[in-house]
């Protein structure tokens, strides 16, 4: 089998392919590690950090609904410093692309935690999140405002010369505009979409099924809502895009990249199936040959509309 | 731990919604523990999307058995399937009973389908150890006997042996294990296991206990099923750092 230049450019990031796992879905890679080759995709995104360690959201934290399901965890996380101790030994012998996510609460604390982080060599780039649904402060506050996303952009730049990425929430009405001010504000790319805030009751006790009320709907549930949140930025912003939402297969994969996606991240099929990553990249491989392209990276926004 | 697709072997009842399926796994079976678990699919579909939680019941050399109780739809498809159909089971999974060691007498309490994972226990307790099983049910329909050894057992309604729960049922035998080095083996719903968390605190007994929450993955990335430690400042996962806890480490 004659095989095809599968790789792709996200700003200065060079991916060998274009499948990552998502944050909040692999953890730090080691218990993922054992059903799944991670040296054959294009890297994994560690779960999001913070400054300090978070113990996250009480039970019940996650439900399965129609196609997909809801999670609160709430960023239950190391912490900054537990990361780098604990954590980094391991993904430094992975041989993949290691992306590190930042959550907090404050525009100081992203500061803060890309400045701790930077040094570190094994981090080829940081992805911040301004998108989590699940926690009081931080999260979607930032999110949902245009002001903020930029000016978290803004400041995260000027502490890191490593790849930025910016992953931003679907809950808004307009994403290209927050796209548009990541890419004025010096960011290298935008990750889309983090998960679609949602709900559940038991109808018997009339209680929510998560504990948090409200959580975050993942899964092939929310793949068309993600490919119109791409295929929007890809028309009104120029900006590599990383496109994440209930990808299953390398079917949803190749959607994904002809609506406008230069990589993929993968979440909740990881959970189902953690080798997943690896069967995707094979079947690129394949759908190139059958295709006779050549370059993968043709593919990335070739919609014919 | 392996993603292995498995050949039913067979399916049948124990209860009217009580079943054992039976599976070709051999590099789960040459693996697993007692109190382990798999994760199973269902189906090839997404629905139900995410894999269902089953503890090891029993293993037959290269084969797994599995007890069950339809609960909702993903069991029941479980329930449907048929000699020869493939189902994808991904484990094992967890940590599983600790049950070496020095104590002479090995209780099983069991609550409902909690007795799943008793059956292989039993199987592979050393033959110096005694075993008084415990089963607690609803009433004479819903008791199971698969796999148990001196079972005794409790109803809530009294149709069948004790009335009352099988924490009870086990307080009021407490006085023939008293002088005995004694390990309990819990699994049931909730306010059983508590129960049997004080119950055995209070008398300085070793008891082990099965939990269970939600679950996505089963072993340890989406961070979806924490238990309190008993301090309340943090959370284990079921999934990897349980599902068996000594009693005194969670807070129920
Ligand atoms: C470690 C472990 C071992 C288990 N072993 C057995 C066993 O040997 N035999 C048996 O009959 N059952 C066992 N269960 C319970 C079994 O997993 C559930 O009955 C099953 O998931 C129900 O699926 P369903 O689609 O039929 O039910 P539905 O109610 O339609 O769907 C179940 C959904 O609810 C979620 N859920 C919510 N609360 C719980 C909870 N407390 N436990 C499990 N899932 C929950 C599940 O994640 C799933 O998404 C075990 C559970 C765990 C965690
Ligand atoms: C259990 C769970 C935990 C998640 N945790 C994070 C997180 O910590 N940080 C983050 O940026 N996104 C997090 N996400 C969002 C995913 O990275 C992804 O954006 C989303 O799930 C959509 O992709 P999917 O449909 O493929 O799952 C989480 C998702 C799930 C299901
Ligand atoms: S079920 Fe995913 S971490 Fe336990």
């Amino acid at each position: 089998m004659s095989y095809t230049d599968l790789s792709v450019n996200i700003g200065k990031l060079h991916l060998k392919n274009p499948v990552l796992l998502a944050s909040g879905t692999v953890g730090y890679g080691n218990e993922i590690s054992k059903f799944t080759d991670l040296s054959k995709i294009g890297g994994i995104v560690t779960k999001s950090l913070s400054l300090k360690p978070r113990k996250g959201n009480p039970p019940q934290r996650i439900v399965e609904t129609p196609s997909g399901m809801l999670n609160a965890i709430g960023l239950a996380n190391v912490g900054v410093e537990a990361f780098i101790k604990e954590k980094i030994p391991f993904l430094k012998e992975l041989n993949t692309t290691i992306i590190c996510n930042i959550a907090a609460s404050s525009i100081e604390e992203y500061v803060e935690c890309t400045k701790i982080l930077n040094p570190v060599d094994t981090i080829n780039a940081f992805e911040i999140n301004v998108s989590c649904p699940n926690v009081k402060e931080g999260g979607l506050i930032f999110g949902n405002d245009l002001n903020s996303v930029g000016r978290i952009t803004e400041m995260v730049r000027s502490a890191t010369n490593k790849p930025l990425i910016i992953k931003l929430s679907p809950n808004v009405s307009r994403i290209s505009e927050f796209a548009r001010i990541v890419k004025e504000e010096g960011g290298d790319a935008v990750s889309a979409i983090n998960t679609l805030v949602g709900t559940s009751f038991d109808i018997w006790t009339r209680k929510p099924k998560i504990k948090n009320v409200t959580g975050g709907l993942s899964g092939p549930a929310i793949k068309p809502v993600a490919l119109a949140k791409v295929l929007e930025i890809k028309r009104n912003v120029d900006i590599p895009i990383i496109g994440i939402g209930g990808i299953m297969n390398w079917m949803d994969t190749v959607e994904f990249m002809i609506a406008g996606a230069t990589a993929v991240q993968l979440g909740t099929v990881n959970f189902i199936n953690p080798n997943a990553g690896v069967e995707i990249v094979e079947g690129l491989h394949s759908y190139c040959e059958k295709q006779s392209i050549q370059k993968l990276s043709d593919l990335i926004g070739s919609f014919q509309l | 731990m392996y993603i292995e697709k498995s050949r039913v072997e067979w399916i049948k009842n124990l209860l009217p919604d009580t079943f054992l399926l039976r599976v070709y796994s051999p590099l789960i079976a040459s693996k697993i523990k007692p109190g382990q678990f798999c994760n199973i699919k269902v189906s090839e579909s997404d629905f139900p999307l995410l894999r269902r939680p089953f503890s090891i019941c029993e293993v037959d050399g290269e084969f797994l058995h599995f007890m069950f109780d339809v609960h909702g739809e993903g069991t029941k498809i479980l329930s449907n399937k048929q000699k020869d159909d493939v189902i994808d089971i991904l484990g094992p999974l967890g940590n599983g009973f600790n049950y070496s060691g020095d104590y002479s007498t090995a209780i099983i309490a069991a609550g409902g389908i909690g007795i799943a994972p008793f059956p292989y226990l039993i199987q592979k307790l050393a033959d110096d150890k005694k075993v008084i099983s415990f089963f607690g049910g609803r009433s004479k329909n819903n008791v199971i006997e698969y796999g148990m050894k001196n079972l005794l057992i409790s109803t809530d309604d009294g149709s069948i042996g004790f009335k009352g729960n099988v924490v009870q049922l086990i307080e009021s035998q407490y006085s023939q294990f008293r002088n005995e080095s004694v390990r309990i083996f819990a699994c049931g719903p909730n306010p059983m296991l508590k129960a049997l968390q004080e119950f055995s605190i209070k008398n300085n007994i070793e008891c082990q206990i099965s939990t269970e929450s939600a679950m996505a993955c089963g072993f340890g990335i989406c961070q979806g099923c924490p238990i309190d430690n008993a301090d309340g400042d943090g959370y284990y996962l079921i999934c990897k750092d349980g599902p068996v806890f000594d009693a005194k480490m969670v807070r129920l």
